[in-house]
């Protein structure tokens, strides 16, 4: 049942992969979705036995490398972390399967997508049921090539061609950090890299320091900050976040399953395994808050004036990545996971309204040219306003369970005195995010749904509401975002709850989980507020007939400068990309490899042969004389070697024949 | 003693060479300085062979002294030859065998 939870999705893969053709699209939708809705009920099942009965299972399958004393096999763990993950992936997959049964029906390439899919399904599954970092690599690796043939699903457009090689590439320099990484746990554990030996012996080693260039630097932040450095990159935090908001080229189903449940979270996933490593390095986790909250209030910010429905829910993801860094950063992983499992619900369900708007209007996904939408769509309105009210933290939805308490936890720094100043930070950087969130999260829906219509009327007689399926899926969605927060909160943050002992540890100095639940009510109350007071901004620029927006046109600069998400995409190609580009075709292949290399290697060195094989031609003039001439120099020379080679003037004369040959 | 049988037998063999290098024109002064170069060589022989009371010197000069003279008939029949077909001897346009 542990195995085949995971191997039931790439059953899924191959059969649809390999013999999609002869199975078609009943047989091809029975057999996904069959195998997802199996893979689910067995993470159910491994949910009750090894998270609320406490049994954590270890499965040792076979050796992958055994060199000296590197030894590395396939091993799978379940633990508490793990099987919650399990949950998210399996629940959302299966949704997303059945949903795209719908939503793609008339895709000539149904099975494959639905193979792609499940392989991701698969890669994801190994990622978090690996009990090693070398497997854990194994997923992490699978999961951005699977991302990569999702969002190129459409392969014949040129942008998704462009946005999937981008989100690839980006991801790849995540994953060199995750490289690193594991060099340098292999280096200090001396070849082993299961998590459960790993984690026992790093206390031993937090006094390691690594030597370079006079510099000491500490090994475990060293490991740490590698760490982040793929945590950046796949669950998109600012620096690496540019490849996120274009990866909506891919189908909607894709977006579901990339931004809510599965790649994203890899990142923070990451961060949560490694607690145990990352806590001993404070260094670390400070950098860890600061990315965490710069991306949560950039990412927000810049949600606001995208005017591309997908997209608006793409720096949605981004922003509420940033709090579950952030609050990873503040040495509060549960929180941070319980963030995680919520808000791979009420996200799924966004995007797949979202999916269900595009979907009845033609496939358009500019909010300026919807409206009215709750005239034709009234039931996808509904699911989707819950979609956004507990994306916004809405009481008693699942998002405020988690989000708040994110929002407490930094809100104790600036209550008390605190070591870390980054707290503050991000205390203030979270609840605007908060602010901005609700404020994009009800502009969405006053363009998509409230708004005055601004299409054709020809257009409108062409809206439908989605099938029963979509609806469905939707509805078990929305059901879940707004139960799970509530049903899940003891098990995640209850108090005094182990759950957590066996899979995350926290520095007792930097828990204050206790200190959170007694804040002052004023300061508990501060995100509720600016959330309301983000929806009343929205409302008032929306609904009412007050032109706000003329008086500050003075600031339309910077509000281009927003849409254009604050130009990290030109400024990278302008210092990253471009230069590269233009160094690899002029250094690296003109100067060097064509130039350089050849001229040294093959091409110069026929060019030498042939000049002394003609200058030693040139020698043979066929005059009797000149004959006899080289017949005595040459007889000269032999007779008289070892008198000359006694004298320095015969390495002269050697000399200068060589430099007479050269001249010629 | 400048003037000693040596230097005059090495002037007699640079004279000779000499001859041989720089002579661009006349194939049978070529073949006279070789002449010149057996003799030369010959008589060295001779002198040596005296000058170290041995015989090996003087048998050694016999046997030149036939070699040279076997070896200037077959380079004047070959001579001969050359003239019949190309109608010169001019050693400046002997140079067919260019590399």
């Amino acid at each position: 049942m542990y195995l085949l939870v995971i191997f039931l999705p790439l059953f899924s893969s191959i059969s649809l992969g390999f013999f999609g053709r002869w199975i078609g699209f009943y047989g091809g939708s029975f057999i996904s979705v069959l195998c997802l809705l199996l893979s689910f009920i067995f993470s159910i099942l491994i949910f009750f036995e090894v998270s609320l009965n406490g049994h954590i299972v270890y499965l040792n399958t076979f050796n992958w490398i055994i060199s000296d004393n590197i030894n590395i096999s396939w091993n799978f763990l379940f633990d508490n972390l793990t099987t919650s993950m399990l949950l998210i992936v399996t629940f959302i997959s299966l949704i997303v399967h059945i949903y795209s049964l719908d939503y793609m029906k008339l895709d000539p390439h149904f099975q494959r997508f639905n193979s792609f899919l499940s392989i991701f399904t698969f890669f994801m599954l190994i990622l978090v049921t690996s009990g090693n970092l070398l497997q854990l690599f194994f997923g992490w690796e699978g999961v951005g090539l699977a991302s990569y043939l999702l969002i190129n699903f459409w392969f014949t457009r040129l942008a998704a061609n462009k946005a999937a090689l981008k989100a690839l590439i980006v991801n790849r320099i995540g994953d060199l950090g995750v490289l690193f990484a594991i060099l340098l746990l292999l280096q200090i554990f001396e070849g082993t890299l299961d998590f459960s030996t790993i984690f026992v012996l790093i206390p031993l080693s937090n006094s390691y320091l690594i030597t370079l260039f006079s510099y000491d630097l500490h090994y475990l932040s060293l490991i740490s900050f590698f760490l982040i450095i793929g945590a950046i990159g796949k669950s998109a935090q600012l620096g690496l976040h540019t490849w996120l908001p274009d990866a909506m080229e891919g189908p909607t189903p894709v977006s579901a399953l990339i931004h809510a449940a599965t790649m994203v979270t890899a990142g923070v996933f990451l961060i949560i395994r490694f607690s145990p490593l990352i806590e001993f390095s404070s260094f670390m986790l400070n950098f860890l808050t600061l990315i965490g909250a710069f991306t949560a209030f950039f990412a927000a910010f810049t949600g606001i004036f995208q005017h591309d429905i997908k997209k608006v829910i793409a720096y949605s993801t981004c922003s509420q990545l940033g709090y579950m860094i952030f609050c990873c950063g503040l040495s509060h992983y549960n929180i941070s996971l319980f963030h995680l499992f919520n808000h791979a619900f009420f996200k799924a369900l966004l995007f797949l309204s979202a999916g269900s708007v595009i979907h009845s209007i033609n496939d358009e996904q500019d909010m300026r040219r919807m409206g009215s939408l709750i005239l034709f769509l009234p039931i996808t309105y509904s699911l989707m306003l819950i979609g956004s009210l507990a994306l916004t933290g809405f009481p008693f939805l699942s998002g405020f369970y988690s989000k708040d308490i994110i929002l407490e936890i930094t809100n104790l720094f600036r209550n008390h005195n605190l070591p870390s100043i980054f707290g503050i930070l991000a205390c203030w950087l979270g609840i605007l995010a908060a602010f901005f969130t609700s404020f994009y999260s009800f502009r969405l829906i006053y363009l998509t749904f409230l708004n005055n219509i601004n299409k054709t009327r020809i257009s409108t007689k062409t809206i439908f509401e989605s099938s029963g399926l979509t609806i469905l899926t939707l509805s078990l969605l929305a059901i879940c975002s707004i139960f799970v927060g509530y049903l899940f909160k003891e098990f995640f943050l209850g108090l005094g709850i182990d759950c957590w002992i066996n899979t995350i540890f926290i520095w007792p100095e930097n828990y204050f989980f206790l200190e959170s639940e007694f804040l002052d009510t004023g300061l508990k109350w501060l995100p509720f507020i600016f959330t309301l007071f983000g929806f009343c901004l929205a409302t008032l620029l929306n609904l009412s007939t007050f032109k706000f927006i003329n008086f500050i046109r003075f600031a339309n600069p910077f509000f281009f400068l927003i849409n254009k998400k604050w130009f990290f995409d030109f400024i990278f190609n302008k210092v990253f990309v471009y230069p590269l580009l233009t160094f690899g075709y002029l250094i690296s292949y003109k100067n060097l490899d064509k130039g350089f290399i050849e001229l040294s290697g093959p091409f110069g060195l026929s060019i030498l042969i042939k000049k002394i094989s003609n200058f030693i031609i040139v020698l043979q003039t066929g005059q009797i004389t000149h004959y006899i001439f080289y017949l005595f120099v040459s007889l000269f020379f032999i007779l008289n070697f070892f008198v000359l080679m006694t004298t320095n003037i015969f390495n002269l004369i050697i000399i200068f024949f060589m430099a007479i040959f050269y001249i010629i | 003693m400048f003037l000693n049988s040596f230097s005059v037998f090495l002037t007699l063999f640079f004279i000779s060479l000499l001859g041989m290098f720089l002579n661009q024109k006349n194939i049978l002064i070529m073949l006279m300085s070789l002449e010149m170069l057996f003799l030369s060589i010959s008589f060295n022989l001779i002198y040596s062979s005296f000058y170290l009371d041995d015989i090996a010197g003087q048998i050694f000069s016999l046997l030149i002294l036939t070699v040279a003279a076997a070896e200037s008939s077959i380079g004047l029949a070959i001579l001969v030859v050359y003239y019949r077909v190309r109608h010169n001897i001019t050693v400046e346009f002997m140079n067919l065998m260019k590399g």
